[in-house]
């Protein structure tokens, strides 16, 4: 029904979850909650740890490992190309983006894992229903639950053992059960004194109370649960970015996200560091929807996912529990194998999907696209992203794949 | 709660015993009569735009530090000064359906001056939504995609003969005039085609077509094919049936309930018509029993919840300072600044509003306001929480609600904060 698809639709964009995951028992955590709880029941030292770093707007695959040596590739989009001079080579074929120095670090201790050509089938242009796909890891029917809602589901649901940082939580995260908590980057109280009593009051349910009341008195309820300061133990100054004064990484933002992933990093950073007993970790970066002036915004973009990410497990090496994450990276879809008019590229199908961390086995997995053999423009997908999510499944969270996604797919061998 | 009082909630910006008490008076029907052919507002003309003229051509060289960070500061002024406007005049209106469609529009064609970077194009397009809101959607349509903003933000400006930017033909499609599923991907490319052309100038915040970047050859969009333009696309979309059902779900979804019976539906595209006619619709969900018969399944989004407190406090919205600043923060912090959008897609609707972190900043915001509102009429009262119920125009007090608000009794600055943050008063 309309209805029920262009509210999905909303809650998607904006990262907010629904009356699902409200009725699901989704809700914020507060820091105090989270470090208690690594003390009664850290996190056993030989548990993996999954990061998952969402990309909004379309992360553009061609731009980020970079068939350099392949003359199509320059033809299609000559302005936005980047020479052999350019690229940190991976091999003969292949390079990453400059802006990508990281992750070649990461690559040459063969830590990085690239994934290619990873998409679904019967791609999707739209931003909403690919992100839907992705999230849900359902693509031949729409799904009201996430592919990590449902690892909750199918293993133990404890809110606690899926984290998104940030005020809302992804449709990734809520489950038919149970749904992650969503961890805020600012903090906040509890309303306390006589005002905090009164504000107690009003959580109760009321039978004269129509739907809307009641809701409105558990999201009340919800508030009080927390009897500390809410949001991690970071200071205003730590990290805080003004996405707004960058002009040039804001021109791919028409398709929403959030910024300052570096902060929601540290954050995983010092969770895992305190045991904390969550086994995925959820963060995102927005703006990649690079339909003009593609190569500075994307490079940008690229630059701080690069740093954010090779910082985190640069400091998760000192850490005995940090050596047993693994972050992987995803967008909704790639862009288009040729430029637009205005050095950008329209939305597009498979793209790279990157995955890095100490347990990772470093390297190519999957068939690099044909740039030649295209289907309407696009890029043929050749991994299906469920052998990726079968993979972390089975290797990061120790489930079987099965329980999870619909169907068998062959699990790849980076882990 | 009555069906008028509802009625108010769901077209305004919050409401007030005293209004509910004239509207019931009047008749729900000569009520909604009047909601949709508003007369002169003389709190409209107490609220002109700001002047934004001056815009600069293009920001400074990204290695002229100074300039930039003058080029910012600028900015951020000036998009203040822009949604502090917008928010005074929801707050002073008389009529504030016309405010309230408006917002409407705003998230239905979400435009955001993250990307667009001028306060004078928002502007022009909020001035384009309220003028063009409540007629024949395709005039509004055909005013949008040659809208600066809205170029600017979906890359129109950049759609040119050859190698077409998509952006904004696939989000036309999508977001503003099908839904997703009514339309091909060769339709998405064949309708970029048809987009191509259009000059921004940021001086003077306009949009113009340049015919040697216009493709004006043969196209074929939905089956039909000609030499397609932006008129003759709009027209095209908005005369699909599916159109109609697009834009009636959209509104009911803004003003209505959480659920759209079919045969309400049916009865809501009736009313717009082969006319296309935005009134209509809303006249006819208004009188809808479903609409009627309703019992709140949706809250207050922070725009509404915001300058409903103003308007019903009687207080001044700030346009500038510190105090300017603290109400822009309030509303990021509740996930709702106008011309910000999170993305194309607009803002959720429904229950999204009731996370943790917005509740209590509703909590803070209610009580910097109750505090510096005159509760006279409250203190006065030998029945307070009564007094604020009708402040407030909320028609009952629960059990539950009551009962707190009787232990607040003594302190009315407490009573009020707590009846702002009530479910009942969140309720829509």
């Amino acid at each position: 029904m309309v209805d029920t698809l262009t509210r999905r639709r909303f809650l998607l964009a904006s990262g907010v979850t629904g009356a699902a995951a409200l009725a699901a028992g989704a809700g914020t955590v507060s820091w105090r909650e989270i470090a208690g709880r690594a003390e009664a029941d850290p996190l056993p030292a030989d548990a993996n740890v999954l990061v998952l770093v969402t990309l909004y707007g379309g992360n553009d695959g061609l731009g980020t490992v970079v068939p350099y040596a392949d003359r199509a590739y320059h033809d299609a989009r000559p302005e936005l190309a980047y020479g052999p001079d350019e690229v940190l080579a991976l091999d003969g074929q292949l390079g990453l983006n400059p802006a990508m120095k990281g992750f070649k670090s990461l690559w040459d201790a063969d830590r990085l894992a690239i994934v290619r050509g990873v998409g679904y089938p019967k791609p999707d242009h739209s931003h909403f229903r690919s992100m839907d796909i992705w999230q849900s890891g359902s693509p031949d029917h729409p799904a009201d639950t996430g592919w990590i809602g449902r690892w909750l589901d199918a293993t133990q649901p404890d809110p606690l053992r899926v984290v998104s940082v940030g005020a809302t939580l992804p449709p990734l995260a809520v489950g038919a059960k149970a749904a992650g908590v969503a961890l805020p980057l600012t903090s906040f109280d509890a309303p306390a004194g006589p005002v905090g009593a009164g504000v107690r009051q009003l959580a109760a349910a009321d039978r004269a109370d129509p739907p809307s009341q009641a809701m409105a008195a558990r999201a009340t309820g919800a508030l009080l649960s927390a009897t500390a300061t809410f949001g991690p133990p970071l200071d205003a100054a730590s990290g805080s970015s003004d996405d707004d004064d960058d002009d040039l990484k804001t021109r791919g933002a028409s398709a929403g996200g959030q910024g300052g992933l570096a902060r929601q990093l540290e954050i995983v950073a010092r969770c895992v560091r305190a045991g904390v007993p969550t086994r995925v970790y959820a963060v995102s970066l927005g703006g990649f929807d690079t339909h003009a002036d593609e190569k500075g915004t994307q490079s940008r973009l690229l630059g701080e996912l690069d740093s954010a990410v090779s910082g985190f497990l640069a400091g998760m090496d000192s850490d005995p529990r940090g050596s047993k994450v693994v972050v992987a990276i995803y967008s909704e879809f790639g862009r288009r194998v040729a430029a637009n008019a205005s050095q950008g590229t329209d939305h597009g199908t498979a793209g790279p999907l990157l995955v890095a961390g100490h347990p990772v086995r470093g390297g190519f997995y999957g068939d690099q696209p044909s740039l030649t053999s295209l289907d309407a423009g696009d890029l043929k997908v050749t991994t299906d992203f469920r052998s990726v999510y079968g993979t972390l499944l089975e290797q990061v969270l120790d489930t079987e794949a099965g329980r999870v996604l619909d169907g068998t797919r062959p699990t790849l061998d980076f882990l | 709660m009555s069906d008028v009082s509802l009625l108010l909630r769901r077209t305004g910006f919050g409401t007030t015993g005293a209004e509910i008490e004239a509207a019931t008076r009047r008749g729900y029907e000569a009520t909604v009569d009047a909601l949709v052919h508003p007369g002169a507002d003389p709190g409209a003309t107490a609220t002109p735009p700001p002047d934004l003229s001056g815009e600069p051509a293009r920001p400074p060289a990204p290695d002229d530090k100074d300039a930039r960070r003058a080029y910012a500061r600028q900015l951020r002024s000036r998009s203040a000064a822009l949604t502090l406007w917008w928010l005074d005049r929801m707050v002073r209106v008389r009529h504030p359906l016309v405010e309230r469609l408006t917002f409407t529009w705003h998230g239905h064609w979400a435009t955001s001056i993250q990307k667009v970077r001028s306060p004078a194009m928002m502007l022009r397009q909020n001035q384009t939504l309220r003028s063009l809101g409540r007629g024949d959607f395709r005039e509004l349509a055909r005013a949008m995609v040659r809208d600066p903003a809205l170029l600017v933000w979906l890359d129109g400006q950049k759609n040119k003969k050859g190698k077409p930017n998509e952006n904004l033909a696939r989000e036309l499609m999508e977001l503003f005039t099908l839904g997703v599923g009514h339309y091909s991907e060769t339709d998405v490319r064949e309708a970029a085609r048809a987009l191509t052309g259009w000059r921004v100038d940021r001086t003077h915040a306009t949009a113009a077509p340049l015919a040697r970047h216009h493709d004006d050859g043969s196209k074929t969009v939905l089956g039909v094919t000609g030499e397609l333009d932006d008129r003759s696309l709009v027209d095209l979309l908005t005369a699909r049936p599916e159109s109609a059902a697009f834009v009636a779900a959209r509104l009911w979804s803004r003003h209505g309930s959480a659920a759209l019976p079919p045969d309400t539906l049916r009865r809501l595209v009736a009313a717009y018509g082969p006319g296309r006619d935005v009134t209509a619709l809303l006249r006819a969900m208004f009188l809808e029993p479903a609409f009627r018969a309703d019992r709140s399944s949706l809250v207050a989004s922070p725009v509404e919840y915001v300058a409903g407190v103003f308007r019903a406090l009687d207080v001044a919205v700030p346009r500038d300072g510190r105090a300017g600043r603290a109400l822009l923060g309030t509303l990021d912090a509740l996930g709702q600044v106008p011309f910000r959008p999170p993305s194309v897609g607009g803002w959720p609707s429904g229950l999204a509003w009731l996370s943790t972190a917005a509740t209590r900043e509703r909590l803070t915001f209610a009580a910097a306001m109750a505090r510096t509102a005159d509760l006279d009429v409250v203190a006065g009262s030998e029945d307070r929480p009564g007094a604020a119920a009708y402040l407030l125009g909320v028609d009952a007090w629960t059990d539950r609600t009551l009962a707190a608000l009787r232990d607040a009794a003594a302190d009315p600055v407490r009573l009020v904060t707590l009846a702002l943050v009530s479910p009942e008063y969140l309720a829509r």
